[in-house]
């Protein structure tokens, strides 16, 4: 920075007026055509006549090289009565003096126009440019983002001071702040390669799988129960949440990753965790509520299940494709209940997933607990009981409408127990042990009608279920897991017409969008092949999503900042050549996620300060030309861990079970018919990091929903970072933050004995990683006149703006 | 704006009430740029600062009254003395073909109401006798009597109702108006939720912001310990002890504000000041002490059953009054598939009172012209009836049903005194001027002063809106 352009600052550089500048139509005009007109004006509805997909139609509002005499222009500045576009945000200034420029300049609309969107062109390789300051760039990533600083007449910010960028790349990696100890080695490391040296034992620390798990849960649309009126809890929802941290840790190759999450149950010998890996696609909700078509509630699922893979995969907003052909992209009616097949032809399915130690007292176990459980189950005469109860089920689901008790009993069964119909109708000795339990424990529970009546019965059965509680509960079992697996029979897809459920059209089969790379000819069209071709390296859009994703986690936006829509309403990037050469980098670099990581740490441009610019203020005002880093609120779970690290309190144990938190009476409450439980965890349990905490759907835990946690029901590709006074007040009363606030000052009083400003300097080093200004100093020695406690002045720090942001 | 000019601006006390809210500095300050082409659009810091809607409004305020489960329209707004024929008989199958019900099958027996129902009001409108406080407002009310929705399932249909779709997700009425309109209460937010009795199906999906930025989602008021979360204090410190707290916050906040120059900071030094005033506008606001007894009583604040309801519908007025642009009390349950006489009977006596002195209390305050008051719930019930426990006396109850059913309105440009809409003689089809949920919306929307077509947020590659792609204001409702 110093030796580049060293009179940026002292000019004052003349802002190239856009009228000076050429126009040009595609890379400026079409996409504000595409992304504001042409619904109106194009291929599907030509609203007073007009379209704008066309230069020969267009001439009818536009007067080449005269913007004031052209309607068009009229319309969009609002100069005239009528103002276009009629809905949503108006043009910005940019965009409407661009427009008048490219009139004015005579409105050239090249005859032969690439009119393929640029994502779904395959991906560049492009090749670094070239750059005056030779200096600056740390890597190839740099001269892609100092090209078009220079080219802008920008020059960079200065690298951030070590301390902040220790503690920034700390946050990013692992989540976790840095210690003491981290902070002093890397401060007196005077090796050249002190700061990559960092960068590897961040990537090398199996917290870095939490920090990345949970914005990979964020797209997984990850929770702990059900969701909707029920919301029963998932007790195994965490499986899939350890499989991620797991892949994570061992930088499974993106390929893999996505692979075995969409496909896993379909490879060659699946191993467990491959089964495992499908959990990704159990996230959707289910709808128990007792009166839901389960028929229409699957179909839900799979509406969510294909809207999912197109986000999360491909960038598409494919889901806009449910209900008629997509409206900008090319993505057809037919295309969407294409990707639809693929899942439609699998089933839900629980599988044992035992972790390692866990077989052993199980095995051990389990002749004891079959005994016991069959004598059990005898002597409270279930196996008579179960057999009546059914033939009865079974009798009204032949039958329905003739015993209105049984009919709500089958309506029951069919909401609350996976598979009940299949189960219930195959002769006992067919069923597997999974499913022999899951009948006889839901019985116990749900013994019908005729039993309800019969109370010396109905009181022997709640027995029977509390004395198989207490059994289940001493035994050691396996920890399961929610997958899926592909359905031997499964049923015929139809598009469904305007999206409804209730109508179908023509009879579809499993195949990929049309407007993108085709199946290799002669392949079966199954999952693992939808899979592959997703990461094939023909498919243009699934690296450049991944990289795309990964940059805007460490810059705060993407280089196209949708990172959800890479369609033709989505952002362009803002550096297409430096996104196309990530990409290839993605998949020359064998898809590792932590190889790409580490190459955008350790650019220059990861590296800047991130002090403001005023400079730059009315030019970028959202730093889309990185001339400096971003100042990013931390998630809640982020905001949680730190507290709990820089306290003491944290319990950094990995993986696991969720866990509950303290949470205010009254939450949990809210849930439907006060079915939800809030049961406290204990001990060590309520200081596990953020990510761990127990989400129930319809009750989310106040803090984090407060911090922005994505509502689990749809697919997230980006956080927000609001700001709110109910954070405040979160932050300021939560007995939670009190604790940590307490634990802080035990800390600084008991781990340090010199002057108060040793201590002070003691805390802002914990909790920000620096001392504290002569400035800080003085105002908290003022505090500290008035109010002598270092619970009060721990809680100020807690609660300073840049404690929950990364500089 | 330049960070001179903002220092400036900052050092004036009136920044903190146009900076709080949610959105980043940084992206308002494009808004301001894009409003300062807008040569109509008045330029606001704060994305909860009131806005003027595109056409004059008739409401500025929205009280929804969330009868959640589903209450009976046949025992309490549409009469219908014919089934008196029908009971214990089925239906035609010319009106149950096809028909899908939750629970129960289309051939059960119908089940004749038991209420008596009585006209009211200059305009005569008929009214059930379980709600004689309601029924004393008949001409302030707008009863329509051919309301239908899609969804035959609460949270669907909760979904469907204040969402404008059955899956979750989406944001909900209450966000869409304060994300239109923004709120008129500094101290408060803009989007209260009250509940009484049990838990919702839908829970926080029914006042959620979904894609809509946070700001905009509903503020649960508890009603235990503190209204909002996290007002009080931890225990032990004073009202001083955190104003000490807060200054030296803010102090630092704003020394690194100068180092850093990012406005996102001052933004959060907002929100920590508005913090501080909920502080001291929570309690106040739930403070009674300056309510007459009159109005205590007529409310029915001080006596069960109508305690918890009527300490809602008092909060809601206190609410309107204190800029806080919607409220959405929430009661339940009303899906009396078993007992209905009981069970009804239990929550009008819980909840018709209280919601009928909200409206004469609105009213001769003169708040009811410009607040929209709502009654209802996801769906009605059916004509048939649904008998889980033959053997108990008065075991009967009715399922769900979508088809037909009964909410009403009142103020906030709604013509009072009239009922819209009616029935079959089974309760089981419309006859006229069908309601659909979405024109409900459209409808409140229009009140307020927006084209619901145009209220849009763009998300996932398109805007979205509160009434989908459906949805037609209905003029007979409107004064």
């Amino acid at each position: 920075m110093r030796r580049f352009f060293p009179l940026v600052f002292a000019l004052v550089i003349p802002v190239v007026s856009p009228a000076q500048a050429p126009v040009n139509f595609s890379s400026d005009i079409q996409p504000i055509f595409q992304k504001r007109c042409i619904l109106c004006h194009g291929p599907n509805l030509q609203a007073s006549g007009l379209r704008l997909d066309s230069r020969a139609a267009a001439l009818r509002v536009i007067k080449p090289g005269d913007s004031a005499a052209s309607r068009i222009f009229t319309m969009v500045s609002g100069a005239g009565p009528k103002v276009m576009p009629p809905v949503g945000d108006r043009l910005t200034p940019q965009q409407v003096s661009l427009l008048k420029t490219w009139i004015d300049q005579g409105a050239k609309w090249p005859e032969s126009l690439d009119t393929t969107h640029w994502s779904f062109r395959p991906i560049q390789h492009p090749e670094p440019p070239a750059v005056h300051d030779r200096a600056w760039p740390a890597n190839a990533i740099d001269r892609f983002i100092l090209a078009r600083l220079e080219s802008e007449q920008i020059a960079p910010s200065p690298l951030a001071d070590l301390a902040t960028l220790l503690r920034r790349v700390s946050l990013d990696v692992t989540g976790l702040p840095p210690t003491l100890e981290e902070t002093a080695a890397f401060l007196n490391d005077k090796r050249p390669d002190a700061y990559e040296r960092v960068v590897e034992r961040l990537l090398d620390s199996p917290h870095y799988g939490e920090k990345w798990a949970r914005y990979w849960l964020d797209l997984a649309h990850y929770a702990d129960s059900d969701g909707y009126e029920k919301d029963l809890v998932r007790p195994f929802a965490w499986r899939y949440r350890q499989w991620v941290i797991g892949a994570l840790n061992h930088d499974m190759p993106f390929d893999e990753f996505a692979v075995e999450q969409i496909a896993g149950d379909e490879l060659a010998n699946a191993s467990t965790e491959q089964k495992v890996a499908t959990g990704f696609y159990r996230n959707t909700l289910t709808n128990r509520e007792a009166g839901v078509d389960r028929a229409e509630a699957r179909f839900e699922q799979l509406i969510d299940r294909t809207g999912t893979t197109g986000t999360v995969w491909l960038g598409l907003t494919v889901r806009c494709a449910q209900c008629h052909d997509h409206k900008y992209d090319p993505i057809k009616h037919k295309d969407f209940y294409q990707i639809f097949a693929y899942f439609n032809n699998a089933d839900e399915a629980d599988i044992d997933a035992a972790l390692p130690g866990e077989l052993g007292p199980y095995l051990a176990a389990l002749p004891d607990y079959q005994k016991n459980c069959a004598s059990l189950l005898a002597e409270y005469e279930i196996p008579k009981l179960q057999p009546v109860w059914e033939a009865n089920i079974r009798k009204a689901m032949d039958e329905p409408g003739k015993v209105l008790d049984w009919d709500f009993a089958v309506t029951a069964i069919r909401a609350s127990l996976d598979h009940a119909e299949k189960i219930i109708r195959l002769a006992p000795e067919q069923r597997t042990a999974r499913q022999h339990k899951a009948l006889t424990d839901y019985f116990v529970r749900n013994y019908g009608p005729d039993i309800e009546k019969d109370a010396a019965v109905s009181a022997k059965l709640k027995d029977a279920r509390k004395k198989l509680d207490a059994l289940d509960e001493s035994f050691p079992a396996l920890t399961q897991a929610q997958a899926i697996e592909d359905n031997p029979q499964p049923s015929a897809t139809h598009i469904h017409l305007r999206g409804d459920y209730k109508q179908n059209g023509a009879e579809v089969y499993p195949d990929t969008p049309g407007f993108l790379p085709h199946l290799p000819p002669g392949v079966k069209p199954t999952r693992l092949s939808l899979a592959q071709w997703i990461v094939s390296p023909e498919n243009p859009l699934t690296a450049r999503v991944a990289v795309n994703r990964m940059w805007q986690e460490l810059f705060g936006r993407g280089l196209v900042a949708t990172s959800d829509d890479f369609g033709t309403q989505g952002d362009r990037p803002s550096h297409p050549a430096l996104l196309d050469w990530l990409a290839t980098e993605f998949h020359q670099r064998g898809w590792s996620q932590k190889q790409m990581l580490k190459l955008i740490l350790m650019s220059s441009a990861y590296r800047q300060s991130s002090r403001a610019r005023p400079d730059l203020e009315s030019r970028d005002p959202e730093n889309i030309y990185l001339a400096r880093q971003s100042r990013l609120r931390l998630s809640g779970e982020l905001i949680r861990d730190q507290a709990l690290a820089v306290s003491g309190l944290l319990n950094p144990v990995i993986g696991g079970k969720s866990v509950r938190p303290p949470q205010p009476a009254g939450v949990a409450e809210l849930g439907y018919a006060n079915s939800v439980k809030w049961k406290e965890s204990t001990g060590a349990d309520r200081y596990r990091r953020g990510l761990y905490i127990h989400y129930q759907r319809t009750t989310p835990y106040p803090f984090l929903a407060n911090f922005d946690e994505p509502d689990s029901s749809l697919t997230c590709t980006r956080r927000r970072a609001s700001n709110t006074p109910l954070q405040s007040l979160n932050l300021l009363n939560d007995p939670v933050f009190y604790e940590a606030a307490r634990a802080l000052a035990w800390r600084v009083e008991n781990e340090t004995h010199g002057s108060f400003e040793d201590r002070l300097n003691y805390a802002f080093e914990l909790c920000l990683n620096r001392k504290p200004t002569p400035k800080e100093k003085d105002r908290l020695a003022t505090y500290f006149h008035v109010q002598p406690d270092w619970v009060g002045l721990s809680r100020v720090i807690l609660n300073l703006d840049e404690f929950i942001t990364r500089e | 704006m330049t960070l001179e000019e903002f220092r400036k601006i900052q050092s004036r006390r009136n920044f903190f009430k146009e900076c709080a809210g949610g959105l980043g500095t940084i992206a308002l300050a494009n808004l301001l740029e894009k409003d300062g082409y807008a040569a109509s659009a008045q330029p606001s810091a704060n994305p909860l600062a009131p806005k003027i809607p595109p056409f004059a409004p008739k409401a500025k305020n929205v009280i929804f009254l969330f009868m959640e489960g589903g209450p009976s329209q046949l025992d309490l707004f549409d009469p219908k003395p014919e089934l008196k024929k029908w009971n214990g008989k089925p239906l035609p199958e010319s009106i149950t073909k096809n028909l899908q019900l939750a629970f129960i099958k289309p051939t059960a027996a119908v089940l004749a109401s038991q209420r008596d129902f009585q006209k009211h009001g200059q305009c005569g409108m008929e009214i059930s006798d379980y709600l004689p406080h309601i029924a004393s407002c008949a001409d302030d009310i707008c009863l329509i009597r051919s309301m239908h929705t899609d969804a035959f399932n609460h949270h669907p249909g909760q979904l469907l109702l204040f969402s404008g779709t059955t899956q979750v997700g989406r944001p909900t009425m209450g966000a869409w108006v304060v994300y239109g309109l923004g709120s008129e209460s500094q101290n408060l937010p803009g989007f209260v939720v009250l509940s009484s009795g049990v838990g919702t199906s839908g829970g926080a999906s029914n006042f959620s912001s979904g894609f809509l930025p946070s700001t905009y989602q509903g503020t649960m008021f508890r009603n235990s310990g503190d209204p909002i979360l996290y007002l009080s204090n931890p225990a032990g410190i004073t009202a001083a002890k955190q104003r000490l707290d807060l200054d030296a916050i803010r102090d630092l906040n704003s020394q690194h504000l100068e180092s850093t120059g990012d406005r996102e900071i001052a933004s959060r030094i907002a929100s920590y000041e508005l913090a501080f005033r909920m502080q001291t506008a929570g309690p106040e606001l739930l403070d009674f002490s300056k309510e007459t007894p009159e109005t205590l009583e007529m409310y029915g604040v001080n006596k069960e059953p109508t305690r918890p309801y009527a300490t809602n519908c008092l909060l809601a007025r206190r609410m309107v009054e204190r800029g806080v642009r919607f409220v959405m009390l929430m009661h339940a349950s009303w899906d009396d598939h078993t007992n209905i006489n009981t069970k009804l009977k239990k929550n009008c006596d819980i909840t018709d009172q209280p919601a009928a002195a909200l409206i004469k209390d609105l009213k001769r305050r003169g708040l009811l012209e410009s607040t929209l008051v709502v009654w209802g719930g996801e769906f009605g019930r059916t004509p048939m009836c649904e008998i889980r426990k033959p053997e108990e006396a008065d075991n009967a109850g009715r399922d769900h049903h979508p088809v037909a059913y009964s909410m009403w309105m009142a103020g906030g440009g709604i013509k009072g005194g009239q009922v819209v809409g009616s029935t079959d003689d089974l309760c089981f089809n419309i006859l006229e001027d069908k309601v659909h949920v979405h024109d409900l919306q459209a409808t409140i929307l229009n009140r307020l002063g927006f084209d619901h077509t145009r209220l849009t947020y763009h998300y996932m590659g398109r805007d979205f809106r509160l009434t989908d792609v459906e949805g037609t204001v209905v003029k007979k409702l409107l004064a």
